[in-house]
């Protein structure tokens, strides 16, 4: 009776009883597009890319031949590039700081002050500049850095030239104009991934229960240890969620080195220059590791901060 | 089970056979071995705590779940494979589930619209659904703007356009208030009298099942405890969990069973067979405690008993004097409780 | 609830960080209508609107738009279907290789994008595909499912399972209950999705500079012109129109999914 009934019906009606009765074949029908296409086309080509970081270049003719060789890899711990590493992390590490610094307070604010209208403003005042156009506010940072622009115009209003001369000539985090200094890079840096830091610091505070800091105040806490105590501990797994975003964001950017701050390569630049001005496509692929065992590394350290469950 | 009903079980195929059903899932068996005949027109509840397989057994029959073994047949049919929308029964939902997006009329309307009924002859049948369950005039609604027991209402009318000869029923009433609750309950016993289609009906809550039902089965840890009338499983429950779990009891086991009903099996006193007060008869079992608590309930007292054995006895005192003497009931006081011989029912003890 | 008042060095740390997430873009408005062709000085002379007609006079830039629109349009398609079949797949069975499918659907914006980038370079080089069009499509597609994705999946997982269930119950098979209960639910996930990946696509220059070969793309044309200064206005022109069409599909997707879990909930 059960068969007789299920086969009857349009050929449409007989796939769908024939469906619901296989479940296990209506997943692989509905996972069949997109895991041919993430499959074949995404992990496929990064998979090759991988594997022609084992290809040899040839420094003389520059060409590329198929002999497998580790030269690669190896040269990845070259002074020279290890400079490169080394200056792209701490420059990902540095924003990823300065934007949980800057972010935390606004969060805060929205989870805990906001309400109702003033709530949906600020996130939409937050999300508005997130998802705006990221080369736009690039070149916006170009034209408020640049020399006669708009950040030299209110420092010299405010008498501030000596400080800017000041923090321009510390090594390390100066150079000669504000456009060309590492402190206008990490500017720029902080400012277009900061939104991503906000949301997810703001999404873990305002799961936080009031009665928590009114129950810490209760029992006798003081502002300044609730919030040390029970605030900090709560948004944990949000800053390491928007650390993610900001760490790997700015780990494989070549944009913004290319237009702010002074000459000297970050790893996507130099992934970049490698394949492009060079020609050199297994040196390329072998720098690509870089960023991605870095990225596997800060997510497995994040992932015990809980930063999964904030996402 | 009545000579009726029994006539019937035999000449006519049961409108849901569960014939040694299992559904589980993973490690956990949710439906273990269950064999149960609901009869044609009946008024059948499934009653147990959470968990205890009685919704996974209306969902089974739904069609929502399938049967790990064992076979479930509707109305003489073999129902295993089938999907939900080749079954001829329709649930209304815990949730109600209505279609957020459709208004009332369409909610009703939809089971006739995917069986491509005209739209004419679809929107007369929902309307007249809608009347029998008093809710003419509120068609062009969204399910949004209704009351908790308007909703309700829509759900039962629109599990009943599609005319099911079987209608499911999961805990329905749970999210009404207790007024709204017992209401319904009257409501929807008096439509299936009307409409004389099966009901099944899954609740937690024994009240409702008692007073509803026509039978009920206890589920407990995905097995049946026992089938029986309302006043059956009351009077007469079959296990020591039916007995604490349909209404409350005294179940009393090891010793004292023994020294009072002369048997090494646990029983099952109620309460409110218990007396306090007169003599005890000649064929009466009397023991004697110290009370501990008073408490006034209005209609009856509850007191409870310290026994010299050590164990509490719970008794129910009915307060059906008019203007009766100041409660004669204190804490300490020595009493001696009594019951007839006959109000006692041993059970078998269910395996912890 | 929040009767307490934030204090004055919170309320000035918020509303400071607003005033640093808006200025540049309030920057941008403002050069666009600037009246010198050499326009870094500030504050700005005098303002116009004539730099507009300039700039969409301009064959180049119309091509960049009409490229750009193309493929937000193609990739926003693309990441629509497929992302709709992946959360209809994961959000409510476990089965094996579950988390290892919703991974590689975020990796393509987990990792940089440079590695996408120049990973489907390789493999569009070794396939002897040629850049253009179609390149840029499948790279823009593959990092905007993941955003159709996240959204339809949210919306699934709001709508209560009964909804379905009672759909099948009342006679309705898988089509049927798939046209009138599960579509008309996802209808705002799938427009906010499909705005958000839209803003992505338009907005998207890093994978693009790898998979566009000749090709220019409205980001890839206003990277270039930044090294060409003597076109300042024009940029300024273009770099306000992209930025409001990035930025406006978030107002629309915002109030799309605002207030869903009354809306998809199941009618409580």
């Amino acid at each position: 009776m059960s068969v007789a009934v299920a086969t009857t019906g349009t050929p449409l009606r007989r796939l769908g009883n024939l469906l619901y009765r296989r479940p296990n074949l209506y997943l692989l029908m509905l996972l069949i597009p997109p895991l041919l296409w993430f499959g074949a086309i995404y992990l496929g080509s990064l998979l090759n890319l991988l594997w022609q970081g084992f290809y040899t270049f040839d420094d003389f003719s520059m060409t590329v031949t198929p002999e497998l060789t580790l030269v690669n890899f190896a040269a990845l711990f070259n002074p020279a590039n290890f400079d490169i590493i080394l200056r792209t992390l701490s420059m990902a590490v540095a924003v990823s700081l300065a934007s949980a610094a800057l972010a935390f307070p606004i969060a805060w604010y929205m989870a805990r002050y906001t309400t109702g209208r003033t709530k949906a403003f600020f996130y939409i005042a937050v999300m508005m500049p997130m998802w705006a156009s990221y080369i736009v506010k690039t070149y916006a940072w170009t034209l408020l850095l640049a020399k006669g622009g708009v950040a030299q115009w209110f420092v010299q209003r405010l008498h501030l030239e000596g400080l800017l001369q000041l923090l321009l000539d510390i090594p390390g985090v100066g150079g000669s104009t504000l456009s060309t200094s590492h402190l206008g890079r990490f500017l720029v840096f902080v400012y277009i991934w900061l939104p991503f830091m906000i949301l997810p610091i703001q999404a873990s505070l305002e799961r936080l229960p009031p009665s928590l800091l009114q129950a810490s105040a209760d029992l006798g806490a003081k502002p300044r240890q609730t919030f040390m105590q029970v605030v900090l501990p709560l948004a944990v797994p949000g800053i390491a969620a928007g650390s993610i975003f900001t760490f790997s964001l700015t780990l494989g950017d070549f944009i913004v080195p290319q237009l702010v701050g002074p000459p000297g390569y970050f790893i996507g630049s130099m992934v970049y220059a490698q394949q492009g001005a060079i020609g050199n496509m297994p040196m390329a692929a072998a720098f690509t590791l870089v960023p991605i065992v870095l990225i596997a590394v800060y997510l497995s350290i994040v992932k015990r901060l809980g930063a999964f469950d904030a996402l | 089970m009545n000579l009726l009903s029994s006539y019937r079980s035999r000449t006519m195929p049961p409108a849901v056979q569960f014939t040694e059903v299992s559904r589980t899932f993973g490690e956990v068996k949710a439906v273990d071995q269950v064999s149960i005949d609901i009869l044609d027109g009946e008024f059948f509840s499934m009653l147990g705590p959470s968990g205890s397989g009685k919704t996974t057994c209306l969902r089974l029959i739904a069609g929502f779940e399938q049967p790990s073994s064992g076979s479930i047949r509707i109305h003489g049919s073999e129902a295993a494979g089938l999907p939900p929308y080749l079954r001829d029964v329709n649930t209304v939902f815990q949730d109600y589930a209505l279609f957020p997006h459709m208004n009332v009329r369409d909610n009703v309307a939809y089971g006739l619209k995917v069986k491509g009924v005209a739209k004419a002859e679809r929107y007369a049948r929902a309307d007249e659904a809608l009347a029998m369950v008093a809710l003419d005039g509120y068609a062009t609604r969204k399910p949004a703007q209704l009351s908790g027991g308007q909703r309700q209402r829509v759900a039962l009318a629109r599990a009943l356009v599609n005319r099911p000869r079987v209608l499911l029923l999961d805990e329905p009433l749970g999210a009404l208030d207790l007024k709204l609750r017992e209401q319904m309950q009257g409501e929807l016993k008096k439509l299936q009298r009307k409409l004389r289609i099966t009901f099944i009906f899954v609740t937690h809550d024994q009240t409702e099942a008692l007073s509803m039902s026509d039978r009920v089965a206890v589920f407990n840890r995905g097995r049946i405890e026992q089938v029986d009338t309302p006043r059956n499983l009351y009077m007469q429950p079959a296990t020591t969990f039916v007995a604490e779990f349909v209404g409350t009891s005294n179940v009393l086991r090891g010793a004292i069973a023994e020294q009072l009903s002369g048997s090494a099996q646990p029983f099952s006193i109620r309460p409110e067979h218990i007396r306090l007060d007169g003599q005890p008869g000649p064929h009466e079992v009397q023991v004697a405690g110290v009370l501990r608590d008073v408490q006034y309930q209005g209609s009856a007292t509850r007191l409870e008993i310290v026994l010299d054995s050590g164990q509490l006895l719970a008794v129910s005192q009915a307060n059906d004097q008019w203007l009766a003497q100041p409660q004669p009931w204190q804490p300490g006081q020595r009493v001696l409780a009594h019951w007839p011989r006959a109000a006692m029912t041993s059970l078998k003890e269910t395996p912890a | 609830m929040h009767s307490d008042r934030a204090s004055w060095g919170l309320r000035l740390a918020a509303w400071g960080g607003l005033v640093f997430l808006h200025f540049p873009i309030l920057i941008i408005l403002l050069y666009a209508f600037n009246t010198e062709d050499a326009a870094f000085s500030f504050p700005p002379k005098g303002l116009t609107w004539k730099w507009f007609s300039v700039a969409l006079a301009r064959p180049d830039v119309l091509q960049a738009i009409t490229l750009s629109l193309q493929v937000a349009c193609l990739a926003t398609l693309i990441a629509l279907i497929l992302g709709t079949l992946a959360a209809a797949a994961l959000y409510r069975r476990s089965f094996f290789g579950k988390q290892a499918i919703s991974l590689m659907l975020i990796l393509p914006i987990a990792l940089p994008g440079i590695i996408t980038g120049i990973a489907l370079l390789s493999a569009f080089k070794r396939l002897g595909v040629e850049p253009g069009l179609f390149t840029i499509v499948v790279g823009h597609a593959t990092f905007c499912v993941v955003i159709v994705y996240n959204n339809v999946i949210a919306r699934l997982r709001r709508t209560s399972q009964s909804l379905i269930e009672a759909s099948m119950d009342l006679g309705a098979d898988g089509w049927q209950t798939f046209l009138y209960i599960i579509l008309p639910n996802l209808g705002s996930a799938l427009l906010a999705g499909g705005m958000l990946a839209f803003a992505l696509s338009f907005d998207e220059i890093i994978v693009t500079t790898f998979t566009a070969g000749n090709e220019r793309t409205l980001p890839i044309w206003l990277l270039n012109q930044l090294s060409r200064p003597r076109d300042v206005p024009v940029t300024n022109v273009v770099a306000m129109l992209v930025m409001l069409v990035t930025m406006l599909p978030i107002l629309g997707a915002y109030y799309l999914t605002r207030g869903g879990e009354s809306v998809a909930g199941s009618g409580k």
